[in-house]
């Protein structure tokens, strides 16, 4: 009874509504309305974003932390009333927790190097998975070049889930950290990550979450899940690109060496000592991306207006859909099929290559991406070079599914 | 499909894609380098014989989009009894003709002309000349990968 009450407290989508939120939606792809089915990699801006961009730099601009004019001080106001509610958005947590980044790759990178780095010893084991995005694997390989620590790697099984009896075996007293994906960017696969936490935890170690793909397409609350690191990108939920963010517990992040040294990360500075500043600025060397912070903030606030509960439910219907029309096409193979899965579709077609299938999907309009993406080990896994992946956003419509079929019939056509 | 399209997937591209030709490895080779685009993963090698100045023999091996296939199976077809003093001059015609703006004129290259669609697909040129670059390779005798990059 309490799922069905849940269930009913979740709005419907007025999607039409949301599109008119989306300028770039209206534009038209080679004389065809866009069909926009990349939102992996990056998502279309509101709106409310787009004037908050534009608001700032008209009438805000300044530097942050600094001035003692007015300018100053209201930009520093909106920036760290942004922070408050990312903090807020993603479970609660303190502003000292909220780090501001350049992105998901530059938040792994800081734990890598400052969390890692000074702890690992030659014999320890960092842990990630098979489906890791290239930017949750070469920080990782990095750090262990650089300390003598090996780099495990959980396999995943033929559906592209993780294999946990596997995970556990390779969890062992020199465990010091895993890095997992929440959402495969590949696959679309939702991984176990409240129960991948627990059991790094009860082996001794910690957690990075990669959740560039989570962010705006699952909830997430970190503190529920207990989750030490967990690091997103703002261009993925609907912010600025070049934004982003790493929430680290503060009882490590304290401890931890600055990543980069600079202005504002100090509270003194001598040529004999530098005392570094408190949390999170310890961690923001040099004058930040002010706009495209406030502006994450807009795009997060744009979120919870509609709010994440509503954003899943109606992505699950078009994954859900998609997954059926898929079945119903010979010759179209499904790569990741997990029973727990984000609105991801990637996807061959036989005797075509993804390069061919995503040029012909795109002179209808309909923008998909093509290729590896950035996940070369796992395509490895699934004896491919790369797939043509569709990825939905909440602004997407049941249309325009059926207009991605329509251009995938239109590819087996050509290709007869 | 719209005019453009057509341009690109024209019948005698599917033809090479479908049954490409010199698709094998060339055990008597004197020259071969592996070309790589990042871009999509695909990988190609090339094998060329030479003699007296001369390519007796060229093949490939690997697999790829119908544009670098076709591409691969029709340059080792222009290739054969060419003197290696007209390969550079070739390589840099369809060069300039998967380049070259799509109102530019460019010289005609015969059977290779297939290809001139792929000029109005900006992102489907390393595609095409992705054969042509591993074969300077190896004519250069580079022990390394090329790469479209």
């Amino acid at each position: 009874m309490k799922m069905d009450s849940e269930v009913l407290r979740i709005p419907a989508l007025d999607v039409a509504a949301l599109r008119r939120d989306f300028p770039l939606l209206a534009e038209c792809v080679n004389g065809k309305p866009l069909v926009y089915l990349d939102n992996a990699a990056t998502t279309q801006k509101p709106q409310s974003v787009l004037d908050t961009l534009m608001h700032y730099y008209a009438h805000d601009n300044a530097n942050v932390h600094r001035g003692v004019h007015t300018l100053s001080q209201r930009a520093t106001d909106k920036y760290e009333a942004a922070r408050a509610r990312i903090a807020k958005f993603i479970g609660g947590v303190s502003t000292q927790e909220v780090i501001y980044t350049s992105g998901t790759t530059s938040g792994i990178n800081l734990v890598a190097q400052s969390y890692a780095r000074p702890l690992l010893r030659e014999g320890d084991d960092v842990v990630i998975s098979a489906m890791e995005h290239h930017s949750n694997i070469v920080p990782w390989q990095l750090v262990c070049l650089q300390t003598g620590a090996a780099l495990k790697v959980v396999p995943v099984n033929d559906a592209g889930e993780l294999e946990m009896d596997e995970f556990e075996r390779l969890l062992g007293p020199r465990t010091r950290i895993v890095a997992m994906t929440h959402v495969s960017n590949a696959l679309g696969s939702i991984t176990p990550i409240a129960q991948i936490i627990k059991l790094v935890h009860d082996a001794g170690a910690v957690v990075l979450v990669d959740g560039a793909q989570a962010i705006a397409h699952v909830g997430v609350d970190v503190r529920t899940l207990d989750a030490d690191f967990y690091a997103f990108s703002g261009h993925k939920i609907f912010g600025p690109t070049g934004t982003g963010v790493l929430y680290g517990k503060a009882a490590l992040l304290d401890r931890m060496p600055p990543y980069q040294g600079g202005g504002d990360m100090i509270r003194s500075v001598t040529f004999e000592k530098t005392e570094y500043n408190e949390l999170p600025y310890k961690f923001e060397a040099g004058t930040p991306n002010i706009a495209g912070a406030i502006g994450l903030g807009a795009a997060i606030e744009y979120v919870e207006r509609v709010g994440v509960g509503a954003i899943a439910a109606y992505e699950d219907e078009l994954l859900a859909y998609a997954t059926r029309r898929a079945a119903e096409v010979r010759g179209m193979r499904v790569i990741g099929t997990a029973r727990q899965k984000a609105a991801i579709l990637s996807f061959m077609l036989d005797g075509v290559h993804a390069h061919d299938v995503g040029t012909i999907l795109d002179n209808q309009g309909v923008a998909i991406r093509a290729g590896h993406h950035c996940a070369m080990p796992i395509m490895e896994r699934f004896g491919v070079a790369g797939t043509a992946r569709a990825s939905f956003a909440l602004y997407n419509t049941f249309e325009e599914v059926d207009a991605l079929f329509d251009g995938i019939a239109r590819v087996q056509r050509l290709f007869k | 499909m719209t005019s453009d399209l057509r341009d690109l997937y024209q019948e005698v591209i599917f033809d090479h894609y479908k049954r490409p030709r010199n698709n094998r490895a060339l055990e008597e080779a004197n020259h071969h380098a592996q070309g790589h685009n990042p871009l999509c993963g695909d990988k190609v090698t090339i094998y060329v014989k030479v003699d007296d100045g001369v390519i007796q023999d060229v093949a490939f091996e690997g697999s790829g989009c119908a544009i670098a296939t076709a591409s691969a199976s029709m340059m080792t077809e222009a290739l054969k009894g060419r003197k290696l003093e007209d390969v550079e001059k070739l390589f840099h015609g369809f060069h300039d003709m998967v380049t070259s703006p799509p109102d530019a004129e460019s010289p005609p290259l015969g059977k290779l002309d297939a290809l001139r669609g792929v000029r109005e697909f900006p992102a489907r040129v390393k595609c095409a000349t992705l054969a042509w670059h591993t074969l300077q390779a190896a004519l250069r005798a580079h022990d390394h990968p090329v790469s479209t990059e």
